[in-house]
C-alpha cells in the first residue's frame, strides 16, 4: 500500500469519489449514508447549486448537518420546499430528476441492484429491508450511481433478486419493459474502481482503478466478466482540500467516516 | 385493456372502492369532540386482524405512543403496510404482524432490521408482498381518489414487481407497457401531526411525507397531535390543514408523541434510546426486555414520558 493510501480511509476515499460525479445546477436523489456525505461535500466543494432531492419531502437542502434519516429536519434545512413523497417521486417520472444515488446488497454486470433477498424469496436465508425508494428512483432518474464496497459477493454473475432495475438483460430492455427511455444506470463508485457501462453491449466496464489498486485485483473482486476499458484511468486520491472539508466541516462528529 | 404480466404476490387488503364509498358516507360529518386517551382510541378503533398504516416513519414524525399503546394491548394477527424503522421494528419484535405490504423495513444508518429477519425468515409473519415506497405511497393515493388502481413506471421490469401484487397492462392510449398498482384502503392510519382541534382539523409542519394520502386511503383514522390547539387557531390558518376533521376517529393528545423519533421544529430523536434500541433488537431476549421497560412496564404514554424524564426530553428540544 502507497504513502497516499495511508492518509484516508476506505469510506474517506468512496464519499470523495461520488461527490466528483456530482455536478453543479443538476438534481439528484439522495438516500441515506454515503450519498448524503457525497452530496453535502459536492455542495461545499464544486455545486453549491446542486440540488438535493430527498424522497419524503426535502426538496434543495442546504446540507449544514448531516442527516441521519431520510425524512429529517436536515433533509429539508433552509431548502426551496418541503414536499412529500408522491410529489417528488412524479417529478422524477416527469423527467426533472437527473442523477439518483443508490447501493445494494448484490449488484450484476447490467447494474441491476439487490436490497430485497439473499437465497429464496419465499424462504429467504436473508430477508433484506427492501425497496425502499431505491426502485423508484432508478426507474425514473435519467442517470444512476452506485455506491458499494466491491467484493465477488457483492458483484455476483446473477443478482439473487432484481430489486432495482439496471440494463435488465441488456440492450433495449428497459424500454421494452415500459421504463422511460434513455434512463439507466451511469456509474458505479467502488473502493476499488469507477465502473460504467458500454454504450452498446450495457454491460459493466472498468474506466478506472482507484489509486493503489491493480486492474487485477479488481478483476478478481468482481463475480462476473467485467469489461475494460482501452485506457484504464487512475482516479486521483482525495484531495487535502476534499479531505479537510469532508473531516472539519462534512462530518464534524465522524458519525460516518 | 391487455394484461401483459401479473405479479404472484398476494394482494393482501383487496380494493372495495364501492365499500369505501359506503363507509365514508356513513361517517359523521359533524364537528364532534373526538378527544380521547391512545388507550381508548386503540381499544374503540383497532381490532386484531385489522389492515393497519403508520406515518411518516420510526425517526420522524411518527405516532410512537399510539404504537406502543398497540403493543400494550396486543393486537395481533395485524396486516400492515410497511415502511418503517422504529415503529415497525416495535411492533414486529412483539410479535403482532401475520402480513406485510413491505418497502423498507430497516434502521438505516444502522442496517438491517433483526426482527424483520426473525420474523420473516421463520415464516411467522405468514405473508410479505414487496413494493418500492412510491408505489405504496400512491396505492393510498389511488384509495384517496376513490379509485381501484394507479399506473405508473415504477417496478417495470424487475423481481419487485414479479412477486408483488401489481399487474403491466399495454397502454390503451401509448400502446407501452404500464404498472397499475392496485388501491390500498387501510382499516386504520396512524398519524402523528403537530397540531389539531378537538374536532381533528390537523397541521402539519415540514415535510408531508404521504400524511394527505395516506389519511384519505383510511377507513378509520386515529390522530395523535403534539398539542391541541383550538378550532380558531386552525381557522386563521385553513391552508396548513393537511388532514380536515372528517377524515378523523381519535384525536389523542401527545406531547413527545413521536419519542424516541424526532418532530421537526419541536425536538430532535434521542440518538441514545435509538442506539438501545438498535443493540436490544440483535437478539429476541434483549428486543423483548426493551419492549417490557418501555411498553408493558409502563401504563400509558404520560408514565412513559416521566420514565424518559422531564430533564432528557427538555434536552431534545429546538
Amino acid at each position: 500500500m502507497s504513502d497516499q493510501n495511508s492518509v484516508y480511509n476506505p469510506t474517506e476515499l468512496l464519499i470523495c469519489s461520488a461527490a466528483r460525479l456530482m455536478e453543479d445546477n443538476t438534481t439528484a436523489f439522495i438516500g441515506t449514508g454515503i450519498p448524503m456525505l457525497a452530496a453535502s461535500l459536492a455542495q461545499k466543494m464544486h455545486a453549491p447549486n446542486l440540488v438535493m432531492v430527498f424522497e419524503f419531502g426535502g426538496f434543495g437542502a442546504i446540507l449544514e448537518q448531516l442527516p441521519m434519516a431520510v425524512g429529517e429536519e436536515n433533509t429539508f434545512h433552509r431548502a426551496i420546499a418541503a414536499s412529500g413523497i408522491c410529489d417528488l417521486v412524479e417529478t422524477a417520472q416527469r423527467g426533472f430528476i437527473e442523477y439518483g444515488f443508490l447501493g445494494g446488497a448484490q449488484i450484476d454486470r447490467y447494474g441491476n441492484l439487490n436490497t430485497t433477498v439473499i437465497g429464496d424469496y419465499f424462504h429467504p436465508k436473508v430477508r433484506l429491508p427492501g425497496s425502499g425508494g431505491g426502485n423508484d428512483v432508478g426507474s425514473h432518474c435519467w442517470q444512476t450511481i452506485v455506491i458499494m464496497r466491491q467484493d465477488k459477493r457483492k458483484f455476483v454473475e446473477k443478482v439473487d433478486f432484481i430489486t432495482t432495475p439496471g440494463y435488465l438483460d441488456g440492450p433495449g430492455a428497459r424500454e421494452r419493459v415500459g421504463l422511460p427511455p434513455g434512463t439507466g444506470p451511469y456509474r458505479v463508485v467502488t473502493n476499488l474502481a469507477i465502473l460504467g457501462y458500454h454504450p452498446d453491449s450495457k454491460r459493466m466496464i472498468l474506466l478506472a482503478t482507484q489509486p493503489g489498486i491493480s486492474i487485477t485485483e479488481v478483476l478478481d473482486n468482481t463475480g462476473f466478466d467485467l469489461l475494460v476499458a482501452e485506457q484504464v484511468q487512475e482516479n486521483p486520491p482525495p484531495s487535502s482540500a476534499e479531505l479537510r472539508i469532508l473531516r472539519e466541516e462534512v462530518d464534524k462528529d465522524r458519525l460516518y467516516i | 385493456m391487455k394484461v401483459l404480466q401479473s405479479g404472484i404476490g398476494k394482494l393482501i387488503q383487496p380494493p372495495d372502492i364501492n365499500a369505501f364509498r359506503e363507509w365514508n358516507r356513513a361517517k359523521p360529518k359533524a364537528l364532534l369532540d373526538k378527544r380521547m386517551s391512545e388507550a381508548e382510541a386503540i381499544e374503540r378503533f383497532v381490532r386484531d386482524g385489522d389492515y393497519i398504516g403508520t406515518e411518516l416513519y420510526g425517526t420522524v414524525r411518527c405516532p410512537m405512543s399510539l404504537v406502543n399503546e398497540i403493543v400494550r394491548q396486543g393486537k395481533k394477527d395485524l396486516r400492515v403496510a410497511g415502511q418503517g424503522v422504529f415503529e415497525l421494528d416495535i411492533i414486529l419484535a412483539a410479535g403482532l404482524v401475520k402480513a406485510l405490504d413491505i418497502t423498507y423495513i430497516g434502521l438505516e444508518v444502522y442496517g438491517v432490521s433483526n426482527n424483520l429477519r426473525r420474523e420473516v425468515e421463520s415464516g411467522r409473519v405468514e405473508t410479505c408482498v414487496d413494493w418500492s415506497n412510491a408505489s405504496i405511497a400512491w396505492r393510498f393515493k389511488a384509495a384517496a381518489m376513490g379509485v381501484p388502481f394507479i399506473p405508473v413506471r415504477s417496478m417495470l421490469g424487475t423481481d419487485t414487481l414479479k412477486y408483488s401484487a401489481a399487474k403491466v397492462v399495454e397502454c390503451p392510449f401509448t400502446g407501452d407497457p404500464i404498472c397499475l398498482i392496485p388501491a390500498l384502503i387501510l382499516d386504520v392510519g396512524l398519524i402523528h401531526v403537530h397540531r389539531a382541534d378537538k374536532y381533528g382539523n390537523a397541521q402539519i409542519d415540514g415535510i408531508s411525507g404521504f400524511a394527505a394520502e395516506m389519511a384519505r386511503a383510511s377507513k378509520r383514522l386515529i390522530i395523535s397531535t403534539e398539542k391541541i390547539v383550538d378550532n380558531e387557531e386552525i381557522r386563521r390558518r385553513p391552508d396548513r390543514t393537511i388532514i380536515p376533521y372528517y377524515l378523523v376517529d381519535a384525536v389523542v393528545e401527545a406531547p413527545f408523541g413521536s419519542h424516541p423519533g424526532e418532530m421537526c421544529y419541536v425536538y430532535r430523536r434521542d440518538e441514545a434510546q435509538i442506539k438501545e434500541w438498535v443493540e436490544a433488537a440483535a437478539q429476541p431476549e434483549t428486543a423483548k426486555q426493551y419492549l417490557q421497560k418501555y411498553i408493558y412496564g409502563v401504563k400509558n404514554h404520560q408514565e412513559y414520558l416521566e420514565f424518559i424524564g422531564q430533564d432528557r426530553l427538555t434536552s431534545l428540544l429546538h
